[in-house]
């Protein structure tokens, strides 16, 4: 761990929370890919059966 | 190949099915390598301590910002004048990326500002149409949302798209034609004099790829989200009418 000195709180506090944005739009993203997906291929199911 | 290829809904999602997942294992790799090797590897700036290794996701997330709603401005004007529906729904699938990218920028911008300058906030030129920048974003999120028409909905958020790239430029070159703002000038040059140290400029070079990846891989998902919730919707519209 760096030597941070007296502004370790505003970088660490800069780097945790862009990183957590950017995790929190990666798996909102996925989570909206999967669910669309599914219900995309129940749909085509029905439409098929 | 023609960009007019990526049109037909089908092609967009034979080519993004494989170039989407190269963009995000790209996308992390650069962002791992750029943030490790900046934030554990490179000294602290005479001047500004420690608080630089900030200027690793701050620069990149304006950057992208930015970058994010001219792409939408193209993608919004092909609608309004060729009316290919993937390119409207590109946008849409952009904007909550851009907002993401404008909040981080923002966040670390304050959170730099507030040891560098005494303040978090100023209504200066950059930060302030920054600010104005993100407000549209959530208009335009928000506009999408509120109405059912697909269609409309395309052209209400495009010509939205128009306006708000007044505010994409100007947070972008406001602080080459305003001098009165806190906020210095650009940070890469290609003049070598005014661009940073190469020991911040290579590690920041990184980051920049990792996010303009992460952008790429992140819209080709969530466009092809959109093409199939438009093609789930059909669907369900038919059933109703067969059920009717």
């Amino acid at each position: 761990m760096p030597d941070l000195g007296k502004y370790a709180v505003e970088v660490l506090s800069a780097y945790g929370v862009s990183i957590a944005l950017l995790i929190v739009i990666v798996l909102l993203s996925a989570a909206r890919a999967a669910r669309v997906g599914r219900q995309l291929a129940e749909a085509e199911e029905r439409a098929d059966g | 190949m023609s960009l007019w290829e990526f049109a037909n809904p089908r092609r967009f999602m034979a080519f993004t099915d494989r170039w989407m997942p190269v963009a995000l294992v790209l996308s992390a790799i650069c962002l791992v390598v750029g943030l490790i090797w900046g934030f554990f590897f490179t000294p602290d700036d005479f001047r500004q301590g420690s608080t630089v290794k900030i200027i690793y996701l701050h620069v990149p997330s304006a950057m992208m910002a930015i970058n994010a709603w001219v792409m939408m401005l193209v993608a919004s004007l092909i609608w309004l004048i060729r009316r290919h529906h993937v390119s409207a729904l590109a946008a849409r699938a952009a904007a909550p990326v851009g907002v993401t990218f404008t909040l981080i920028a923002l966040f670390t911008g304050a959170i730099w500002g507030q040891p560098m300058w005494g303040t978090w906030w100023a209504w200066e030129p950059r930060l302030t149409s920054f600010l104005i920048l993100f407000l549209f974003y959530l208009g335009y999120v928000a506009l999408w949302e509120a109405i059912e028409d697909p269609d409309t909905a395309a052209d209400l958020t495009s010509i939205l798209c128009l306006v708000g790239s007044v505010f994409a430029l100007l947070s972008r070159y406001a602080v080459n034609f305003w001098n009165q703002g806190l906020h210095q000038g650009a940070t890469l040059s290609l003049d070598a004099e005014e661009n940073i140290s190469d020991v911040f400029y290579f590690p920041l070079l990184v980051c920049i790829a990792g996010f303009i990846l992460l952008f790429v891989g992140l819209v080709f998902m969530r466009t092809r989200t959109e093409i199939r919730a438009r093609r789930l919707h059909a669907l369900e519209l038919r059933e109703r009418m067969r059920d009717a």
